[in-house]
């Protein structure tokens, strides 16, 4: 038996059989062809070019349906390189002519091609090298016949261990049979974290190099709520484990019950529970669970993955996917939240500390068309049902002023041109750092509500990067100095009568919900699969019973005095959420 | 049949130049013609059937290119390829 551990990206226990996902490399033989044998080669490479070509296509399609056609449009270039008529004719003159056997010709041709890319030195360009790279993978596993076990066709349950996942990769996971994977690399904040939570598959990543030490067919088990993977488990820790499966399956079909009922605390007290989503198709997950409302819809999955900047049709079509499917019920849309340096886009000079650099509101203010075709298709939504718009980063009153006057000019065009929308669109802001706390009796003057982002404040507030593993340990949210932030915040929204929420993680963990409602909070806006939980707790305590709780860890001095004081109220309570 | 051959200057206006989703506009709108159609940029000469071709030429954005096209569709090839250099390929920018 031996323990990894590595970043909890998705929670949830998977106990299975290994399914090792390698960076194949192929060995290629330099092997020539007898002349006599040159158009049945000929052929073979024909009739591979052909299955991978449909093999894209069906990528195309699922992609297509599972995510937006955003993402299928990518396979549409892929495909068009694959059948290009300049690469086919090098690798069947390679083949005719120099009696290159049709793998090597595939790979020389291929390989040639992805290094002119590469040496372009074009941000873009080096990324076409990984397509290339991708389809000369593809017809050497239709050449070799040496069909690995596939992904997209398994037939048992496994859990997936691979160096990297892409984030196409991951919405592509069958989730009838992966029960949970764990990638060598990647971070908390990658789009693959962010993919495997909205698949609800039990995930973990950075576990560091491991993939030498494990077989195909090894029994593992993928412990996604603290980040631990365990290889060759003995008897014990796997009964133990699915002795713990087995109470979380019956906590869920519990927790299912409450699905219909109010967010309501024992004292009358209603709340706003609200689901955090990524993807339109989540919206299902956050009624399924009885979301009051989307409280942070990112829009970040439009700019990824793509080359160019999306239309004012892409957004639209993903805004009112949700807006729709919410009825009545309240989305707020998040404007661009990304840094220059992940749009694919080169930073006009390498940017030495992007947190502190170019990005979310900075960058869409620095990119008018850009913010404007997103604000645009914001208003729009907007007609459909109730939508509220939010920006990302504000710091200063300025930046909200200007993001204001994007949009006031974005609602006079469409007045112009006769589209409908909600001209009293409600605008807010997230609170992310000391500074927009500290100026918040300004800024409040001027919003509809705000929503404060506990993960950046905690990175802000305490100066500390949790990708960084020599301080990581003291990225913490129920740190004092950022629970003196959130009280100052919610204090401040309450006098002025402007209504707060919480969309952090720190929202969506059980365990801080009795400190957050004692310190004034009646907006939480969560994970959907965290919403049955966060209910069940506000379901069991009263208002003052919670400011009593928040008044306590209030005097305390440490995160860690916090976090052991809270968890303790929280086992008086209701002990079964507590893992 | 007429067999034409003609050439015109174009420039890509598009912000992110001709990249992946440009190429994939210009190769379907090319492969619609008979005519051979080529792409030259500095001397480097490109089919504009073959994505690949496109890409390796790089062309970021206020590059000029000359369009060469032979063959008996080779006049409106041009024109339409032209237009749809003029549109930026429908990638808006400022």
């Amino acid at each position: 038996m031996q323990t990894l551990q590595g970043i909890a990206v998705s929670p949830g226990v998977a106990i299975g059989e290994a399914l090792i996902v390698g960076n194949e490399g192929f060995r290629i033989p330099r092997r020539l062809v007898v002349r006599d044998a040159v158009d049945e080669e000929l052929q073979r490479f024909r009739s591979a070019s052909a299955v991978v070509a449909a093999e894209i296509e069906h990528n195309r399609d699922t992609i297509s349906s599972q995510i937006g056609e955003q993402y299928g449009a990518i396979f549409a270039a892929h495909l068009m390189m694959l059948q290009d008529p300049g690469l086919q004719r090098q690798v069947e003159q390679l083949i005719r002519e120099q009696n290159y056997s049709p793998e090597y010709a595939v790979s020389q041709t291929l390989r040639r091609y992805a290094q002119v890319f590469q040496q372009l030195g074009n941000g873009n360009l080096a990324e076409r090298a990984h397509d290339i790279f991708d389809i000369e993978r593809a017809l050497l596993r239709q050449l070799l016949g040496a069909r690995r076990e596939e992904l997209s066709n398994l037939k048992s349950p496994v859990l997936v261990l691979a160096h990297s996942l892409s984030p196409t990769e991951t919405a592509l996971l069958d989730r009838q049979f992966v029960l949970g994977f764990v990638t060598e690399i990647g971070g908390a904040g990658g789009h693959t974290a962010i993919v495997a939570k909205a698949l609800e598959i039990p995930a973990i990543v950075g576990v560091g190099s491991f993939l030498e030490q494990v077989s195909g067919g090894d029994s593992v088990i993928v412990d996604g709520d603290h980040g631990r993977v365990i290889l060759q488990p003995d008897e014990a820790t796997i009964d133990r484990y699915q002795k713990g499966a087995e109470d979380h399956r019956s906590l869920e079909v519990q927790l299912r019950g409450l699905r219909n009922l109010p967010a309501e605390t024992t004292d009358g007290e209603r709340l706003l529970l609200q689901a955090n989503i990524e993807f339109p198709r989540e919206v299902q997950s956050a009624l399924a669970r009885g979301a009051d409302g989307i409280g942070l819809y990112r829009t970040e999955f439009l700019y990824l993955g793509l080359e160019q900047e999306p239309s004012e049709l892409d957004h639209f079509q993903a805004y009112a996917e949700v807006v729709r499917a919410m009825g009545d019920r309240r989305v707020t849309i998040r404007t661009l939240d990304l840094g220059a340096d992940k749009m694919g886009r080169q930073p006009q000079q390498e940017e030495r500390n992007p947190d502190l650099g170019l990005r979310a509101i900075r960058l869409s203010l620095r990119n008018l068309p850009l913010f404007r075709t997103q604000l645009r298709a914001v208003l729009r939504a907007s007609a459909l049902g109730p939508v509220q718009v939010m920006f990302p980063l504000i710091t200063t009153l300025q930046e909200l002023r200007q993001a204001k006057m994007v949009l006031a000019d974005a609602m006079e065009d469409l007045e112009e041109s006769g589209e409908p929308f909600e001209r009293q669109i409600p605008v807010g802001i997230m609170v992310e750092t000391p500074a927009t706390v500290m100026m918040l009796d300004q800024l409040l003057k001027e919003v509809d509500f705000i929503s404060i982002g506990t993960n950046d404040l905690v990175q802000y507030t305490l100066a500390v990067d949790r990708g960084n593993s020599e301080v990581a340990e003291r990225y913490q949210a129920s740190d004092p100095a950022v629970l003196r932030l959130i009280d100052l915040t919610i204090r401040a929204a309450a006098a002025a009568r402007v209504p707060v929420s919480v969309c952090g993680q720190m929202s969506g963990e059980v365990s801080y919900t009795m400190l957050l409602l004692g310190l004034g909070l009646r907006g939480f806006s969560v994970p959907p699969s965290a919403i049955p939980e966060i209910k069940r707790v506000c379901r069991s305590v009263s208002i003052p019973q919670c400011e009593v709780v928040a008044r306590r860890a209030m005097q305390l001095y440490t995160a860690r005095e916090v976090d052991n004081y809270v968890r303790e109220e929280l086992r008086k309570v209701a002990p079964e959420l507590l893992r | 049949m007429v067999y034409q051959s003609a050439s015109r200057q174009v420039t890509v206006v598009n912000p992110q130049g001709l990249h992946a989703r440009p190429a994939h506009a210009v190769v379907t709108l090319a492969s619609r013609f008979r005519s051979d159609i080529e792409l030259v940029r500095d001397g480097e000469i490109a089919d504009a059937k073959s994505i690949l071709a496109i890409l390796t030429l790089a062309a970021a954005q206020g590059s000029q290119l000359t369009l060469r096209a032979r063959g008996e569709d080779a006049g409106e090839a041009l024109e339409a390829l032209t237009d749809l250099f003029a549109g930026g390929f429908g990638e808006n920018g400022e």
